[in-house]
Order: structure tokens, then C-alpha cells, then sequence
């Protein structure tokens, strides 16, 4: 590897497995990387959305337990769930989870090498953020016509 | 040989490397197990998502007969194995970003791991509880 000129460089060392070092972009580095273009911010948001599936599952488990452990532990579940604090946390559990979901293909496509050049990048990106809008749509619609 | 050796800027030996399995000495296993259950969590985590906005305003009659249906409780009880594993995966992943400290790391991805096994199997044994204690007839 040849003398680094920019000291941004000193975030690209990697190394091979002969142990050999050379420029490779590691892990998004806020120095480096502009946070607000699209790849990154798309990047951070599936760690995001994942950390707020996980959350979601604890209500899931909530629900769950409530149901099997009886009728007023499955009223107070219900009762949480139907409040203003409750329709909020679910309504944003619902965009997460199809977020996470539906990038979460992309990441699979990108695992099979597809899709890596930039044009493919946004096309695919916007498709995410469309898919989440369309589909929380779709399960809220689904959910109103149940509730009501 | 003498060349080859001379070349060589590791200690690791050319067996060691074409294992593959590295420092962590499990290789690649976390990586691919994030992508089985991923592929595993696409169609159960659609069929979840919709499922369950079909049962808003669900009175617990019809909630434990929809839980206790066996289509349904074979696909909750598969859900929650895959979505737990991907979890406690997941969450491994983040810790080992950004804690810098070796007792906050290691005691923080215990912590986590420890509470999503208790998670699936509170969970599990509800799905289980509402499937066989109740007499089909019931249903």
C-alpha cells in the first residue's frame, strides 16, 4: 500500500487474510460519509427498523401471554393496544416492520451479488420506500375494515 | 517452497486460511445463519403482519381460536423461533459495533441473548398452552 495523502484514508485500511493491508471502505464512518444521501441513510435505517421489530416482538410476546393467561390479562392487552399511545406504537411498528422486510430482500439480492451499481441502488432503494408506504397502507387498511 | 514461504506475510498457515473459520473460530456461521432465517422470517413475518390486523378488535374468544387453530399455531411457534434467532443475531451485531468495552460488550450480547430465549419460550409456551389445553370442540 502506497503513503496515505489524506488522512480520511486511515478509515479505508483493511487487511486481507494473508494479513497483507489494503484500501478497502470499511463500516459508514460519519467523518466520511455524507449520512443524508440515500445509501446511507437507507443503511441505518434497516438498523434502526430491526432494533424496533425487536422492541415490537416484546408487545407480540405481551399479547400472546395475555391471551393464553386469561380473559382480564387479554383485556388490559387490548385495552394498551387501542389507546392513543398504543394505535402510535403499532402504526409505527407496522412501517418498521415492512421497512425491515422489504430491504431486507434488497440486502439478500445484494448477498447474491445483484444489484450493487448506483443506478440499481436508488431504483431498488425508492422501491423500498414506496413498498413500506404502499403496504402499511395495505395492513392498515386491512386492520380498520377488521377493527370496524 | 523456500519462495513461497518467504512471500508469506502471515503466520496463519495456508490450512488455517482455507478453513476459513478466523479469530472468532465459527467462520462464517453467524452470517449465514442471519440469512436462513431471514429467508425463513419473509413469508412467516407477511403472513404475521396481515394476520394480525385481521384480529383489531378481536374479542379473546376468537383470538384463542385463531392462536389455537394448528395451521396457525405451527406457523406462531416457527415465527417466533426464526424471529428470536435473528434477534438475538441481530442485536449481537450492533453491541459488537459500538461497545468499545469488553465486559459491557460480552455482558451486553448475554443479556440480550438471554432475555430472547426467555421472550421465545414465554411466548412458545402461550402458543402451546392455548393449542392443547383447549378441546377442539371448543374452538
Amino acid at each position: 500500500m502506497s503513503i496515505m495523502k489524506d488522512s480520511r484514508e486511515a478509515t479505508m485500511v483493511g487487511h486481507r487474510s494473508d494479513g497483507a493491508t489494503v484500501r478497502r471502505p470499511l463500516s459508514p464512518h460519519l467523518q466520511v460519509y455524507d449520512m443524508l444521501q440515500m445509501s446511507s441513510a437507507l443503511s441505518i435505517s434497516h438498523r434502526i427498523t430491526g432494533v424496533i421489530w425487536a422492541i415490537g416482538l416484546v408487545f407480540l410476546v405481551w399479547w400472546l401471554v395475555a391471551a393464553a393467561a386469561g380473559p382480564a390479562a387479554f383485556a388490559a392487552a387490548q385495552w394498551f393496544f387501542s389507546s392513543f399511545l398504543g394505535v402510535v406504537l403499532l402504526l409505527g411498528l407496522t412501517a418498521a416492520a415492512w421497512y425491515h422486510t422489504l430491504n431486507g430482500v434488497r440486502h439478500l439480492a445484494w448477498d447474491v451479488g445483484w444489484g450493487y451499481d448506483i443506478p440499481t441502488m436508488y431504483r431498488t432503494g425508492w422501491a423500498v420506500l414506496i413498498g413500506t408506504a404502499a403496504l402499511t397502507v395495505l395492513t392498515w387498511i386491512v386492520l380498520l375494515v377488521a377493527f370496524f | 517452497m523456500a519462495n513461497e514461504l518467504a512471500e508469506r506475510t502471515t503466520l496463519r498457515s495456508p490450512l488455517g486460511r482455507v478453513r476459513g473459520l478466523g479469530s472468532s473460530q465459527s467462520g462464517v456461521h453467524h452470517w449465514w445463519l442471519m440469512r436462513v432465517t431471514s429467508v425463513a422470517l419473509l413469508p412467516l413475518s407477511v403472513w404475521l403482519v396481515f394476520a394480525l390486523a385481521g384480529l383489531a378488535g378481536a374479542s379473546h374468544a376468537e383470538a384463542l381460536a385463531f392462536i389455537g387453530r394448528p395451521f396457525n399455531a405451527v406457523l406462531l411457534l416457527a415465527f417466533l423461533a426464526a424471529a428470536f434467532h435473528h434477534t438475538a443475531y441481530g442485536v449481537q451485531v450492533i453491541i459488537e459495533d459500538y461497545v468499545r468495552a469488553e465486559w459491557g460488550r460480552i455482558g451486553g450480547i448475554l443479556a440480550v441473548k438471554g432475555l430472547c430465549v426467555l421472550l421465545w419460550l414465554a411466548a412458545s409456551l402461550a402458543v402451546l398452552r392455548i393449542a392443547l389445553l383447549r378441546p377442539p370442540a371448543a374452538l
